[in-house]
């Protein structure tokens, strides 16, 4: 499925690498990073289009790595997953600039749309930005 | 000033540890037998020492007058014998015994006297050895010796004599007097006199006494000197006792007929006579009692007003503490509840959480090996595979609406306005019980208006509000039985739900204190009587009302109003 590059950002790392491998199988670039810290540490030799981004993390919490991604690569755009309320959380995530938010546990089908939309989004930022 | 100090402090000790209605009971005894205490006790000490008071003033001031008349009386008695004393003299001084031996003188004399003063009955000469010389008067008395009669002898000696009352033959009652005369050469004789008592009677008749009272002469003997009116005729002995001291004094005594009485007395300075009045203690106090009387109705209506109003001020204060503290309770309740169940919502929201993590890593894993199977060209029993992952998938999406229910339970705990589909929230809240319902064998009848309009509330409050409304449906029913909940748009302003059950309903009496905090129909330790209490207040804080039918035996219909507006701009 096209050449979308995605980076993966869950301190669970055996959801994470699941995920990636079935992101994998349907043609998506996936790389996964297990902490805050170790996501942006990649982002400096890795620029993906989405990055995909828990909000419960140990050390580093997922809304500081959401804060410092948009200010450092304001082109990536960012879904967030939360565990917590479908509403609270996620939409004080998405007021602070991510592009949306899935609750966990989550539908393949619906993380791949939310994907799909995010990089139409950038493509259109980008282009509006040539522009 | 030890036990007074002892029973205050047991007075003003409101017992803190005991059961509610006793501890009531106790602070309200206390509070008013401490407000009596305070009342009465001056109340009644006034009384008593304006009783005395009155009773000794008033005691001073009636027997005055009655001491005054007597002290008139004894002294025109005195004047009268002084004066017919005195006339005696004059006619034993005046004349020689020459001119008073000689009967037609003496006639002659005793004819003036009686045209100048009223009384005299005869009147004779008595020489020195006591023989009558000369004599005017009705009775034939020359020639008779008195010598060693009493009065002969006291004449001799005091120079004047005034004997007590006797009756003479023609049975009047007189007096005598006699006087000595002695001459510068020594020649000595006896003037004697006898007046008629009458005068004594006109005396005492002058005194215009009442019906009830008495007056009269007595000699140191005790016997009646003038007729009493109820004690006895002249020269009776009389049966009153009479102090022998010479002071004029009233003394309060019983008398023969059984009457309390007050008896004034005064002794003459010049003979025996005493002169006695009696009044009946009744009459005197007449005004004493009248003004006893009143006192007493003072007393009696102070009393029985200091009474109503303490028991009355009592009680009210009574209710009023009662009320502060039932509201103090409930706040407390109120509290202690949402704490319990915002504890609850954060355990939920805890677990829920913890259990997401793994719940998505098993939805991933089953995701892959479908993945696999699917993408895989050939898979031996592909389809059984495919179905058993399918139902692990299934399996965890419904443990996903569980934890997000419990996360919404724990979101409940903000209050927060936003726009809502009352229908959502009621089939929200009916997910948590559904079970419940399936197991009672409930059937639940939902008629939910599609067109309601979005309101502004509280979804949370307005969960907790079906969610106890539900229950108490629930727990209505024993077996059996339907709910059967409905929304509609009452008017401009209001939503409604009607939430119905079929249940054993509520007698008229449950029906008044439902929605009070404490009451409950339920078993000790099974409610906390908060539930509907709380239903009501949160629905009277989003701006709403709630109204509730019910008829023994055949169920219960609850009719919450909510309103379009948000609670802030309706200003509730």
């Amino acid at each position: 499925m096209n050449d979308w590059k995605v980076l993966l950002v869950d301190d669970e790392r055996d959801f994470a690498l699941t995920l990636a491998e079935r992101l994998g199988m349907r043609g998506i670039k996936v790389n996964t990073a297990f902490s805050g810290q170790e996501a942006l540490d990649l982002l400096e030799t890795y620029q993906p289009d989405v990055m995909v981004l828990d909000l419960m993390m140990p050390g580093m919490s997922g809304s500081t790595v959401l804060r410092k991604v948009r200010g450092l690569y304001p082109n990536i755009e960012v879904i967030l997953l939360t565990g917590l309320s479908s509403t609270a959380e996620g939409a004080s995530g998405v007021s602070q600039g991510a592009f949306d938010f899935l609750t966990k546990p989550l539908q393949i089908e619906n993380l791949i749309e939310k994907i799909g939309l995010a990089v139409r989004k950038r493509s259109a930022d980008e282009a509006g930005q040539e522009k | 000033m030890r036990p007074l100090k002892d029973i205050l402090s047991h007075l003003l000790d409101i017992p803190d540890d005991r059961t509610t209605p006793e501890r009531y009971r106790i602070v309200r005894r206390n509070i008013a037998t401490l407000m009596l205490i305070i009342t009465v006790v001056p109340l009644s000490l006034m009384t008593v020492i304006n009783y005395f008071e009155y009773q000794t003033a008033l005691r001073n001031e009636i027997l005055a007058p009655m001491r005054a008349l007597v002290n008139k009386a004894k002294y025109s008695f005195e004047l009268f014998l002084a004066g017919r004393l005195s006339t005696v003299n004059f006619i034993a001084s005046a004349y020689t015994y020459e001119e008073l031996a000689d009967d037609k003188n003496l006639n002659r004399i005793f004819r003036v006297l009686k045209k100048e003063f009223e009384g005299f009955v005869d009147l004779g000469l008595i020489d020195s050895r006591g023989t009558q010389v000369s004599y005017a008067g009705p009775y034939d008395l020359h020639g008779k010796n008195y010598a060693g009669q009493g009065w002969f002898e006291q004449v001799k000696v005091n120079g004047v004599y005034i004997s007590d009352v006797f009756k003479g033959y023609r049975r009047f009652p007189h007096v005598a007097i006699a006087v000595q005369h002695i001459t510068d050469d020594g020649k000595e004789w006896i003037v004697r006199a006898t007046i008629n008592t009458a005068k004594f009677d006109d005396l005492i008749t002058s005194m215009n006494l009442d019906p009830e009272s008495d007056a009269f002469l007595i000699n140191r003997q005790g016997v009646f000197q003038t007729k009493s009116k109820f004690y006895g005729e002249v020269l009776d002995q009389s049966p009153l006792e009479l102090p022998k001291s010479f002071e004029p004094a009233v003394i309060e005594k019983k008398d023969t007929l059984g009457r309390d009485i007050f008896l004034v007395y005064s002794y003459f300075n010049r003979s025996d006579f005493i002169f006695v009045l009696i009044k009946p203690r009744s009459e005197v106090m007449k005004a004493w009692y009248t003004l006893r009387a009143d006192l007493l109705i003072v007393f009696l209506i102070g009393l029985v007003a200091i009474i109503v109003v303490v028991l009355r001020l009592t009680d009210i204060m009574m209710k009023r503490m009662k009320e502060s503290d039932d509201k103090r309770l409930l706040a407390m309740r109120e509290m202690e509840h949402s704490h319990k169940l915002s504890s609850i919502g954060r355990l939920a929201a805890g677990v829920a959480h913890e259990v997401n993590n793994p719940l998505a890593i098993i939805n991933e894993k089953a995701g892959l090996i479908k993945d696999l199977i699917e993408f895989a060209s050939s898979f031996p029993d592909k389809e059984k595979f495919l179905s058993l992952v399918g139902a692990i998938i299934q399996s965890v999406e419904r443990c996903r609406t569980i934890t997000h229910r419990l996360l919404g339970f724990a979101r409940r705990m903000d209050v927060e306005i936003q726009i809502l589909d009352i229908n959502d929230v009621i089939r929200e809240t009916l997910g948590f019980l559904e079970k419940e319902a399936l197991y009672k064998g409930v059937t639940i009848n939902l008629d939910l208006d599609e067109n309601l309009p979005r309101v502004p509330s509280d979804r949370g409050q307005l969960q907790q509000v079906f969610l106890n409304l539900l229950n108490n449906a629930l727990a209505a029913m024993e077996k059996g039985g339907a709910i059967s909940i409905s929304s509609f748009t009452k008017d401009d302003k209001m939503l409604g739900v009607i939430v119905e059950d079929t249940g054993q309903g509520m007698s008229e009496e449950t029906l008044k204190h439902i929605f009070e905090p404490f009451f409950t129909t339920k078993k000790a330790g099974q409610g906390t009587g908060l539930g509907l209490s709380i239903t009501y207040g949160i629905i009277k804080r989003l701006g709403g009302d709630v109204e509730v039918q019910s008829r023994l035996g055949e169920g219960t219909r609850f009719t919450v109003y909510i309103p379009k507006e948000s609670p802030e701009q309706a200003g509730t």
